[in-house]
């Protein structure tokens, strides 16, 4: 018998903030049950509030870096700073989406578990140094989510959403387990750093074909979840469909998590057999920007042109992950927590603007909305500079970053196309900001309420947050500088 | 008759992926659809169970269990999310599904 | 010699029911099918000795997930969808790409023996007279306690979500 299993106290420490989730998830459960007919709101504080209890855990177990359980799970900068970040976006979701539950008559307790169960998948993933556990994490988050894309069960719209989600999700889950199979066949382990070992003696010689094998169809599974070209499809259905503040969260949590998981396993495990992987990204990361930008140009539905701008944005990404150097990891890093603010933001005050039932989605819906909202037209207008990347946002030194990294390592035409693209870009955000001011509001469209609540807290840490990032990134980029040198 | 090896049970994992994978790109029926994708995770599976076989280990067996718990939960969840579907819409088949341009 | 044999009457039945399931009008078929594939996986589970695992692919799969999907073949109306076209449109791109990817791994694994190297088998064999189930016990609950128990979290989440989509009102 191996000897005592029982855990060591430093251990559950790195892993005490998805234990209080779960906790977080299970209590909200049971509460919903038992407060009967009582308004739920506070149940959404209570998620609140137990994230950001998650967020300090986070916190005190980067006080004692380090592995756990047996190396499945880690404990660095890299992990801490990705925890802090989806357990944001899930503090985020939940107060933007108090007010919108209640608009849609659908302010139950599941729909706060779902979000923290999820956040929980995804805060294992990034911390996992295991492919077992870190596909158990993806499935955690993947299946809340697919639910929630569906939780207004009675808009066809929004089950639509969800049955696509769900088929093509668990499709590319399907084929990152392959992958993982033949990894495990092709090196012995599941665990990141042996099966470094074992492809680092394998690399250049014939045999890491298993193992190059294996890594594209993990390619493939991880770019369904980032929704990169050409495993994008499903994007813009499924954000157009769900409820507005799920897609802020389908947006930027999930996507983070699976941007880390790209890192991790990609520059940790195959980092030796990189020149075999490197034209996999090449390629998405062009597709992604083309095809987002190019399509989002045609869509006269803001929710959608979001949408594909999304897929843009994670080409901007793999740009970043192109670039396979310690400053491009540090670039993705600050781009997915600049993306994360910006697009939360757009898509949680997109659901308030879009009125009851979420009918008013198209541009000239939000015509006259600069004089009859300035504060709601404010915060959206620097979300969208902030996503066209207009200096002193986030959103322009996040792509400044990545560019940077990406002409440092020598891709000079990525480079040029990538800033062709965003310029291309620009021209669809700036549409949406020219009717919000410059047209007036038709008759037939009623008014837009005041924001109020959670909402209206939740967008103004967002704004707050896209500008601080703008004009002071320093803490930030000095945090992620040093957290990316630790993954290698 | 040669001796089986572990190259017959990938050859024979790769066969059922191909067959899981035609059945979800071409189908219309959603439940078939599901089906398809229970057959790629046994596809995984074998894969599995021949590499743990072959390296001696139990680790490949472990990891096969927790393939099998995620294909349950998946297909809990999608059967669920299909009678969603089906008492909004009338209909299982993929591309009636249309609202949105898919 | 009977292992062989056995083999490819294993390998019969996982293939010839999955080409059935994917090819049948009928849903009901389909699942039929798809109980004879599974079967035959069970099947090969246990020529590779992995017993405990063949115990969970006829308990869980065959005994549990097939009739979960019988009882919602049942619920949703399949009269219908039985008497339509059951391929989409875009079959034969979908074929395509398939070929294409079919291609590439049947050349991979026919250069198989020279051009892969799987990983080099371990050395110590585990220790005579342990059961299959008590060696995948020994793994599970020492190396992989904490998977195990995030499992059950993945488990409680698909529970929760299955009832929210299938329930009658929010």
């Amino acid at each position: 018998m191996p000897g005592n299993s029982l855990p060591a106290a430093v251990e559950l420490v790195r892993f005490l903030p998805e234990t209080i989730l779960v906790l977080l998830g299970t209590l909200i459960m049971v509460l919903e049950a038992v407060t009967g007919d009582r308004p739920k709101t506070f149940l959404g504080h209570l998620a609140a509030a137990g994230l950001g209890l998650a967020a300090c855990a986070a916190v005190y177990a980067h006080s004692s870096p380090g592995e756990a359980f047996s190396g499945m799970l880690v404990v660095d900068g890299f992990t801490t700073f990705f925890r802090l970040l989806v357990y944001a976006v899930g503090i985020l979701t939940v107060l933007s989406s108090c007010q919108f539950l209640t608009r849609e008559r659908a302010n139950t307790g599941e729909f706060y578990a779902l979000v923290v169960f999820s956040v929980a998948g995804q805060s294992v993933m990034v911390a996992s140094h295991e492919l077992i556990m870190i596909f158990i994490g993806l499935e955690i988050s993947s299946i809340a989510t697919y639910v929630l894309a569906g939780f207004l069960r009675d808009d066809p719209r929004a089950t639509e959403s969800a049955v696509k989600y769900f088929l093509l999700g668990s499709f590319a889950t399907a084929f990152v387990l392959y992958g993982i199979a033949w990894i495990y066949g092709a090196t012995g382990s599941t665990e990141l750093t042996a099966i470094r070992a074992a492809v680092d003696t394998q690399a250049g010689r014939e045999g890491a074909m298993l193992a190059a094998v294996a890594a594209a169809l993990m390619f493939v599974g991880l770019g369904f979840k980032v929704s990169g070209a050409p495993f994008q499809m499903w994007a813009p259905d499924v954000y157009q469909g769900a409820p507005s503040p799920v897609s802020a969260f389908l947006s930027a949590g999930p996507k983070a998590a699976a941007f880390a998981v790209f890192l991790r396993v990609f520059e940790t495990a195959f980092g030796s057999i990189g020149p075999l992987w490197e034209p996999l990204f090449w390629i998405s990361a062009l597709l992604s920007m083309t095809i987002g930008n190019f399509a989002a140009l045609v869509q006269g539905n803001v929710k959608r042109m979001l949408a594909y701008s999304s897929i843009a944005h994670a080409g901007y990404i793999l740009v970043a992950l192109t670039a396979r150097s310690e400053v491009g990891t540090a670039a993705v890093m600050f781009y997915l927590a600049a993306y994360a603010l910006m697009n939360v933001g757009a898509f949680a005050l997109l659901g308030h603007l879009t009125r009851k039932g979420e009918r008013f989605q198209k541009v000239e819906d939000l015509a006259g909305l600069g004089s009859a909202q300035p504060l709601a037209a404010a915060l959206f207008s620097i979300f969208l500079l902030s996503l066209i990347g207009v200096p002193l946002t986030a959103g322009f030194f996040g792509k400044f970053y990545i560019f940077k990294a990406a002409l440092d390592s020598g891709l000079v035409w990525l480079t040029v196309l990538g800033l062709l693209n965003s310029a291309v870009g620009a021209y669809y955000y700036l549409r949406v900001l020219v009717v919000m001011y410059m047209r007036e509001a038709s008759e037939e469209v009623p008014p837009v309420e005041a924001l109020s609540g959670g909402l209206r807290a939740a967008l103004l840490a967002c704004s707050a947050g896209t500008l601080a990032l703008g004009i002071f990134p320093g803490p930030v980029l000095d945090f992620v500088n040093r957290s990316a040198t630790l993954i290698r | 008759m040669h001796p089986v090896t572990t190259a017959h049970y990938l050859w024979l994992s790769a066969a059922l992926l191909l067959i899981g994978t035609i059945g979800v790109l071409t189908r219309r029926n959603i439940v078939i659809i599901l089906m398809s994708i229970e057959l790629i995770l046994n596809a995984v599976t074998i894969n599995l169970i021949a590499f743990s076989k072959y390296l001696g280990q139990a680790h490949g067996q472990v990891f096969a269990i927790f393939v099998i718990t995620v294909a349950v939960a998946e297909a809990a969840v999608g059967l669920g999310i299909l009678i969603a579907l089906f008492r909004n819409k009338e209909t299982i088949l993929a591309d009636e599904v249309d609202l949105l341009k898919w | 010699m009977t292992d062989t044999v056995l083999f490819y009457v294993f390998a019969l039945l996982v293939l010839g029911g999955g080409v059935l399931t994917i090819t049948r009008k009928s849903a009901v078929h389909s699942a039929i099918y798809l109980i004879i594939s599974l079967i035959g996986v069970g099947g090969l589970y246990l020529l590779q000795q992995a017993e405990f695992l063949f115990a969970v692919q006829i308990i869980l799969y065959v005994g549990g997930v097939m009739l979960l999907f019988l009882f919602v073949i049942m619920l949703v109306n399949l009269e219908q969808a039985a008497t339509e076209r059951q391929f989409n449109k875009q079959w034969w791109i979908a074929l395509a790409c398939v070929l294409a990817v079919g291609a590439e791994l049947a050349y991979v694994l026919y250069r198989g023996a020279a051009a892969f190297q799987f990983a080099r088998p371990s050395e110590t064999p585990p220790a005579p007279g342990m059961g299959n189930t008590e060696i995948l016990a020994q793994v599970l609950f020492s190396e992989y306690l904490l998977p195990f128990e995030v499992a059950s979290v993945l488990l409680l989440v698909a529970v929760v979500g299955s009832v929210i989509m299938a329930k009658k009102r929010i």
